[in-house]
């Protein structure tokens, strides 16, 4: 395995992931609003906030796909060694990683059961900015108006109407991250 | 309905408090130290590790001298314990021909190649309390003499070369496992195994004791019994290959057991098998003839109704933590549940009470 | 891979084994305390390993229980990197035999393997013969007794 498929992990563990935790947890529980996460130097074309992102939620248990755009051998190193996570097929995946031109249509990935919703993906979607403008969000965890640059609307408002089942997505530039859990009504903005 | 009662903070703390001054005991009196325990009551050690799923002789030491020597308190700590440990991965499965043997015997082969290597076993001692024990005294070193190269091969193999025996065969797939998902049954054997490993040791001999006594019809013979150090080893991602991270003590318990032919097997000698942490030879015997019992549907044979082929009472059962957690929650406060009971009680006798008063009036 | 690599591999993986297998204070006492300069990659971090059986010996695979095991991985100031998986949970003996592990991917290979690893490996096997021959002495003999008229 490549030396940098060694770096790049949290350099504190305990502080640094337990601060990572805290916003990655913020984020989903207030969809729309904008965070900032660092401690996680991943190899490219990965994120810092993508980089957090596996290091917090990932694990030996949560299998990962990697889009084309991402699945470069390094990367997957780098999961390997950080978080000990699988690298599965679509149909099998906790977590998927990639641009959203990857990982579209969003229906291969699991959405759940009726006695096991939650046992369905979480996207990770990477964008070249994050703005909080565009597609408009409500509903629960949203106090006032709220928007995201969502990369579209239809493939969102679509798996609001399957709620209880569905996905949840973490949108991720840089050093930001945002979150939109499957039970925020989508509109165009 | 369960109702939250508070109050007792005090109680309590003085109560550890004194648990923790019991423990200590005579202060005049030198206290444990955890070598001494893990020297000295290493078969108390090899049971707690046994059930508590945790190979650590350090661990099991401590928790035998948290728990005042109550074995099953400190097989709770010790389950406690390993649920803080990130999992690393599973090894590679141990290689029990492979072992180096303490000890190593066979009921049904005399001459096996290697011999029948009796170990420190108490097997012959006459078991007459030794009052000398009770003072210290070194003990003389123990005779030695030229040690045999090399491993020492299953006995079974022998058998099985013959088609004398079942064969064991591999399909490769992963083992189910207990400390990721509930028990959910039917259990298949690779699952059943791991639950008798870690089950109480008084339970298993039991179950596996009825099974002598006639509660179920197998016949056993111990095929193999060995104890001795074996490496664990697991592959690595960041090496691209697999490393020894260490060893354990095993002791495995091969049963050769007997089965009538069906239509289209011969006759063969059948199997039980039993493997646990550390030397715990009880045990391992007790869960190879319960293993063997709880096969009786793949092998065709009747469910002649006995507690050791019932999958259910035995696997739901075998757990000394689960069944001590919810055996000890009834001495916990159920006083609003009794209040409620006692109100009912009393309702029903004030009824027959009027009831029987009216059938009087009416005479 | 080439018969080189085989070789180098093999001898990692039996070094590692006798790292993970040493008394972590004996260790400790044969590296001694100059140690060369490094950059943790993984600090030292105690986990389990759940160890597997196989179902009557050669048969599936079944989980029989866990094993304590602490990892480390670290770089020296070379870039040569050094990994080590120990049973137990002892940090310390992870990052020395992580550091032992490295040092023998560079010129002081030779160093260290005279003064570290070749003392490790008589001791256990030393340690492993005395066990070995009081089993042999609990071998039996058996006399056959001859029954009946001869």
């Amino acid at each position: 395995m490549d030396s940098a498929a060694l770096q790049g992990g949290f350099a504190d563990p305990p502080v640094e992931s337990a601060r990572a935790f805290r916003a990655v947890l913020d984020a989903m529980a207030r969809p729309g609003t904008i965070r900032r996460v660092t401690g996680a130097a991943p190899p490219a074309p990965l994120s810092v906030a993508a980089g957090v992102l596996l290091l917090v939620l990932t694990d030996r248990t949560t299998p990962v796909w990697l889009a084309p755009s991402h699945d470069h051998a390094d990367v997957r190193d780098w999961i390997a060694f950080q978080t000990g996570a699988p690298i599965a097929a679509p149909g099998g995946a906790a977590f998927a990683l990639g641009d959203w031109a990857g990982l579209r249509p969003p229906g291969r990935f699991p959405t759940g059961t009726p006695d096991y919703p939650d046992r369905s993906v979480t996207l990770i979607v990477e964008q070249t900015v994050l703005r909080a403008e565009g597609a408009r969000l409500t509903g629960p965890g949203i106090a006032g108006p709220a928007a995201l640059n969502l990369p579209e609307t239809a493939a969102f408002a679509e798996n609001r109407a399957r709620f209880p089942l569905g996905f949840d997505c973490y949108f991720t530039a840089g050093e930001r991250l945002a979150a939109l859990p499957r039970s925020t009504r989508v509109e165009a903005g | 309905m369960y109702v939250a009662v508070k109050g007792g903070e005090r109680a309590i703390d003085n109560a550890h408090a004194w648990l923790a001054e019991e423990r200590r005991g005579d202060p005049a009196v030198p206290a444990l130290g955890l070598d001494q325990i893990a020297g000295q009551l290493a078969l108390a050690v090899n049971r707690v590790m046994a059930e508590g799923s945790l190979f650590d002789r350090g661990l099991a030491a401590l928790a035998i001298k948290q728990a005042r020597g109550d074995l099953i308190e400190a097989i709770f700590l010790i389950r406690a314990y390993r649920t803080t440990l990130p999992r690393f991965g599973a090894s590679v499965p141990v290689d029990t021909a492979g072992m180096a043997c303490i000890r190593r015997i066979s009921a049904t082969f005399k001459d096996a190649p290697g011999g029948q290597v009796l170990g420190p076993t108490f097997d012959y001692t006459h078991r007459l309390l030794d009052f000398a024990l009770a003072a210290e005294g070194a003990v003389p070193e123990a005779p030695q003499a030229e040690p045999q190269p090399g491993p020492v091969p299953h006995v079974t193999g022998f058998l099985g070369r013959d088609g004398m025996i079942e064969p064991a065969e591999s399909t490769g797939a992963e083992p189910r496992d207990l400390t990721r998902e509930p028990l959910s049954l039917p259990a298949d054997r690779a699952l059943r195994l791991q639950a008798l490993a870690r089950g109480d040791e008084g339970f298993v001999l039991g179950l596996a004791y009825s099974t002598q006594r006639g509660y179920g019809r197998t016949h056993a013979f111990v095929g193999e019994l060995r104890i001795g150090t074996v490496g664990v080893e697991i592959e690595i991602p960041e090496l691209g290959f697999a490393v020894e991270i260490g060893e354990v003590e095993l002791t495995e318990c091969e049963t050769v057991n007997q089965f009538k032919g069906s239509r289209t097997e011969p006759p063969q000698f059948t199997r039980g098998y039993g493997l646990t942490f550390g030397q715990t030879e009880r045990k391992a015997i007790a869960m190879s003839l319960v293993d063997r019992a709880l096969r009786w549907r793949e092998l065709g044979e009747d469910d002649t109704g006995a507690p050791a082929q019932d999958e259910e009472f035995v696997l739901s059962h075998c757990d000394n933590i689960q069944a001590t957690g919810f055996l000890e929650h009834i001495k916990l406060p159920h006083y609003v549940d009794f209040q409620s009971e006692l109100e009912l009680v009393r309702k029903l006798r004030a009824e027959a009470e009027q009831a029987r008063a009216a059938r009087k009036a009416a005479e | 891979m080439s018969i080189a690599e085989t070789v180098a591999t093999a001898d990692r993986r039996a070094r590692m084994g006798l790292l993970a297998r040493a008394e972590p204070a004996r260790l400790a006492a044969l590296l001694g305390a100059d140690l060369p300069e490094h950059v943790v990659l993984r600090a030292p971090e105690i986990g389990a390993v759940m160890v597997r059986g196989r179902v009557g010996g050669a048969g599936d695979a079944f989980n029989l229980g866990e094993m304590t095991v602490t990892r480390c991985s670290l770089r020296l100031a070379s870039g040569v990197v050094g990994h080590a998986y120990v049973q137990g949970r002892d940090r310390d003996h992870a990052r020395q035999a992580a550091l032992v592990d490295a040092l023998m991917q560079t010129g002081r290979s030779a160093e260290i393997e005279a003064r570290v690893l070749a003392p490790l490996a008589a001791e256990e096997t030393a340690r492993r013969s005395a066990r070995a021959a009081r089993a042999a002495a609990t071998k039996v003999e058996f006399f056959t007794m001859v029954r009946g008229e001869d």
